[in-house]
């Protein structure tokens, strides 16, 4: 290790001071947010000492939004269960069509192999809103406007290339030789894929699986515009509070606590594993 | 009991080369050694011996029978591999009893058959050990253990001494060739080390860049190497090779060292006189002599290095060649100063420099052996 001078130590903690301050100060912000009203969160200059009260998530829980023009029907927690819905069904058909996809691409080089894999990449290079206009009409013509299929069919651009690509990643680690000790002792090659590949790449999809649901979930513009009020998920449903008689601060701050919770929680979760995975030296045996 | 036949294998990895129309045979329960240096494509061979590799032309047998269609799981084969290639994720005991796995044999079978191999390998202590836990040695003998346990009638063993420390590998060395002689099975052994390769094998094969050179016995090659690259392989210290314009003589040729004309019958002077000739000389076919004996070579002795058992000196001749001399250690000889040495002609080898290939005796077939540069 090398020495650290104290006044190097101290410049060194003030930096991170400011970057933590810096990042958390929105989060922190917000939380405090959804436990005020409107009015105290409007009030110039701006205060940390308020009553705090839970009328937001009590409007949010009930659906009932009272506003000064009166009362109002919100389906927010209908749009949360629309967002768990269709990220946990979007990412888990990513996972049973890109992980043995990815294994086929690190494992098997056939012609055209990387043009195919690139190819799946390029989705996420376009912008989605050159492809909103014509899949809205094909989704039109096939019937799948305002369905969940449709949705999860169209979140696959969003999870299945990043699935495939860091998974293949993890199975090309994998040392070929122990997947084919594994044969010769007389396994066959679905056998070594459950058995040994799939295991190995673990820590792999599940990263991969984290982030293609975070990806998923923070989606907006697909559900935006090809899905209706009850598929909505809480990105565009948070929309709601934006409403005629003013824009609903306290609601808004609550609900995007409530729509972070779930992800931040699997990233905790998950946090342990990935590190697990990560400090596990691969598998050089 | 096994035969393996290789027939005209060829294998390109892109537009490399890997093996290149090679043949081979393994007599059944025989253990052939693949013996060459790194990027000869032994690992490829067994890769494809085994296959988890195809080949892009020729055909693997197996009994007489052709692989091409039989996926490795239904091979019948062991193999051991140099980097182990253990289950990260499964302890020792778990490791090796996946062979008998696949056989669905009983849990009671399974556990057996693993505890009878462990204890034959000495790793019956470390069974519930993650490979993370082993020592180098352990998971060599995990990986061999693997490999043994379900008896298989072929087992490829690719470089499985290489990476573990020299202590283990002079052991294993000796043990080796009693487990496999219990064992019964026919054995490809991939090594670089040619005391391991004389150690081990019935047959060695020497390999350079993709195609065999020679395969003979440990001592075929060892007396009668058939290209000046094996007979530099073979041998520590490595062989005395000397340029020599070898002239006629009779029954035979003569070369000329320092001054010192020394004859080499049985050599065809058709193939050697007025060639560029490589003469080999291993340091323990040279002796120390007194001065005035037949064919003493005089020489100025410039180092000494005692090896436990033997000991090797380095002497200059007086036309300004290196040349190293060993000696059983204890014998007594002069340590530095002039000295002379001498050797029998009619076992040194000679080389055409310019193909490398070794000039036969006449009387001795060395085309049956040495297979075309």
């Amino acid at each position: 290790m090398e020495t650290v001078s104290p006044l190097e130590k101290a410049l060194r903690a003030l930096a991170l001071t400011l970057v933590v301050v810096f990042f958390m100060f929105p989060i922190v912000w917000i939380f405090l947010m959804s436990f005020q009203t409107n009015e105290t969160i409007l009030r110039i200059p701006p205060t940390v000492i308020f009553e705090p009260t839970l009328s937001n998530y009590t409007a949010l829980i009930t659906g009932k939004l009272t506003t000064a023009a009166g009362t109002l029907d919100i389906a927010f927690m209908k749009n949360l269960a629309n967002s768990v819905f269709l990220s946990v069904t979007s990412v888990a058909l990513s996972l049973v069509l890109g992980v043995p996809a990815a294994y086929a691409f690190a494992r098997h080089k056939f012609r055209g192999s990387e043009d195919i894999a690139f190819t799946l990449l390029s989705f996420r290079f376009a912008p989605p809103l050159l492809v909103l206009l014509p899949l809205t009409q094909y989704f039109q013509w096939m019937g799948l406007a305002n369905t969940y299929i449709g949705l999860i069919w169209v979140y696959q651009l969003i999870c299945l290339p990043l699935i495939l690509w860091i998974v293949r990643g993890y199975f090309e680690d994998i040392s070929a030789d122990v997947e084919y000790a594994y044969r010769i002792a007389g396994h066959s090659w679905f056998a070594t894929f459950r058995k040994i590949a799939l295991p190995l790449a673990g820590p792999g999809i599940a990263a991969a699986g984290l982030l293609a649901f975070i990806f998923a979930w923070n989606n907006f513009i697909f559900a935006l515009v090809l899905a209706s009020a009850d598929k909505q998920p809480v990105t565009v449903g948070a929309l709601a509070f934006v409403t005629s008689s003013g824009i609903q601060y306290g609601q808004i701050a609550a609900a995007i606590v409530l729509s972070v919770t779930p992800t931040l929680a699997l990233a905790l979760y998950a946090q342990r594993y990935l590190v697990e995975g990560l400090s596990l030296g691969a598998v050089k045996g | 009991m096994t035969t393996l036949q290789l027939q005209n294998i060829v294998k390109r990895f892109k537009s490399h080369t890997v093996l290149d129309d090679l043949s081979l045979e393994v007599a059944s329960g025989e253990t052939l050694v693949l013996f060459g240096p790194s990027g000869a494509g032994k690992s490829v061979l067994l890769r494809l011996v085994a296959g988890v590799i195809e080949p892009d032309k020729g055909n693997v047998l197996i009994d007489g029978e052709d692989m091409s269609d039989v996926e490795p799981e239904h091979r019948g084969i062991g193999m051991a591999f140099q980097n182990f290639a253990l289950f990260p994720h499964m302890d020792a005991f778990q490791n090796i009893a996946t062979p008998l796995e696949a056989s669905r044999s009983s849990a009671d079978k399974i556990k057996e058959g693993v505890a009878r191999v462990a204890k034959l390998l000495r790793i019956d202590h470390v069974l519930t050990h993650r490979p993370k836990a082993l020592s180098n040695g352990q998971k060599q003998r995990t990986a061999l253990a693997r490999a043994l346990v379900g008896s298989p009638p072929l087992l490829l063993l690719d470089d499985p001494l290489r990476n573990v420390d020299a202590k283990l590998r002079f052991e294993m060395r000796l043990e080796l060739p009693r487990l496999l002689a219990a064992q019964g099975a026919t054995v490809v052994y991939v090594t670089q080390d040619y005391k391991e390769a004389m150690a081990l094998g019935d047959r060695i094969a020497v390999m350079a860049a993709g195609r065999i050179r020679q395969v003979g016995t440990p001592e075929e090659i060892y007396d009668a190497p058939a290209f000046v690259e094996i007979a530099r392989l073979f041998g520590d210290p490595t062989i005395n090779l000397l340029d020599v314009a070898p002239t006629a003589a009779a029954g035979g040729v003569a070369v000329e060292l320092s001054g010192v004309r020394i004859p080499l019958p049985g050599v065809p002077a058709a193939e050697a006189v007025g060639r560029d000739c490589l003469i080999g000389l291993r340091p323990e076919s040279l002796a120390f002599v007194a001065a005035g004996t037949a064919g003493a070579i005089p020489v100025t002795i410039e180092a000494e290095t005692p090896l436990n058992e033997k000991t090797v000196s380095l002497v200059l001749t007086t036309d300004g060649r290196e040349v190293l001399v060993s000696r059983p250690a204890g014998t007594p000889a002069p340590a530095s100063g002039p000295a002379h040495i001498a050797f029998d002609g009619t076992n040194a080898l000679l080389f055409d420099k310019e193909t490398g290939r070794r000039i036969a005796r006449m009387g001795e077939d060395a085309g049956e052996r040495g297979e075309a540069a």
